[in-house]
């Protein structure tokens, strides 16, 4: 069952993926990143984490992509052109990319045996076991990140207003 | 009992099975990162590496049985919203004074 729905979601992880790559259009590679997002979320809750999957739905699939989304639109941008930067770029970038793959699939898979096995159910974070630790040892670095989104919120108002 | 070692082995998935998927996640992110001309593309193709890296958090966070993966993937999620708010904002101003969103065409700091 989890190898099942591992392959099905990784695959659709993967295909999304490898469609934002291709896709010239940048609305059809914002979809294709949703689709990304949300298989991530379900793999999320194969590993266990059932608060970071509704998260990853929440924050990444609804509000971070609606934003992509409605730039997208707002700025009514069209295909990407090919330019001689365009040339180079997928000279250094396929084979860097595919080297880089190269690498860490062999690293990972030469260490097979020593990372283990997954069991689906053998490790189980609710809600408040993570609320626990967050709203107790980490209650600065919490009330940090609220501060950094305050300074987000003003400075993307201040960068994305009209100049009089 | 051979059906109950049957389903056993169906429970499991290797880890590194997850890492690599995220290792492909990451590679079709910096891959989109290089090629893609137009700015908002290269921007959602680091939203595609943060992705990556917090499957493998998640990943070890369930290996080693430790909440503390978990919330690393939580503060990546709050930073990258704070991260997407502020670098759409710069598009929409750097679209506003160039009429381009190509980043060849917008290779200087100042206009």
């Amino acid at each position: 069952m989890h190898l099942v729905l591992f392959i099905l979601f990784g695959g659709l992880c993967v295909a999304g993926a490898v469609n934002l790559l291709l896709q010239r259009h940048p609305i059809n590679s914002a979809l294709s990143l949703i689709v990304v997002m949300t298989s991530l979320a379900v793999l999320y809750l194969l590993l266990g984490a059932e608060f970071l999957a509704a998260a990853q739905v929440i924050v990444y699939s609804g509000a971070i992509m609606v934003l992509f989304v409605f730039v997208i639109m707002l700025l009514n941008a069209g295909e990407e052109e090919r330019t001689t930067g365009s040339k180079a770029a997928y000279l250094v970038g396929f084979p860097g990319a595919a080297a880089l793959l190269g690498v860490l699939a062999f690293v990972f898979l030469s260490q097979k045996s020593a990372l283990g096995n997954a069991r689906l159910g053998s490790f189980l974070v609710t809600t408040s076991d993570l609320s626990r630790v967050l709203f107790r040892d980490l209650l600065l670095p919490f009330e940090v990140t609220s501060i950094l989104i305050l300074v987000a919120i003003l400075g993307s108002v201040v960068l994305a207003r009209k100049e009089q | 009992m051979a059906g109950t070692e049957f389903s056993n082995a169906m429970m499991d998935v290797p880890l590194a099975y997850y890492l690599v998927l995220s290792a492909i996640l990451f590679s079709c992110g910096v891959a989109a990162f290089l090629i893609k001309r137009n700015i908002i593309t290269v921007f959602m193709s680091i939203e595609l590496m943060l992705n990556a890296v917090n499957l493998t958090f998640v990943a070890f966070a369930h290996h080693w049985h430790q909440v503390s993966g978990q919330i690393f993937v939580f503060f990546v999620m709050v930073v990258a919203a704070a991260e997407a708010a502020v670098g759409l904002a710069i598009i929409i101003a750097i679209f506003r004074t160039r009429e381009t969103l190509n980043i060849d065409q917008i290779n200087l700091m100042k206009l």
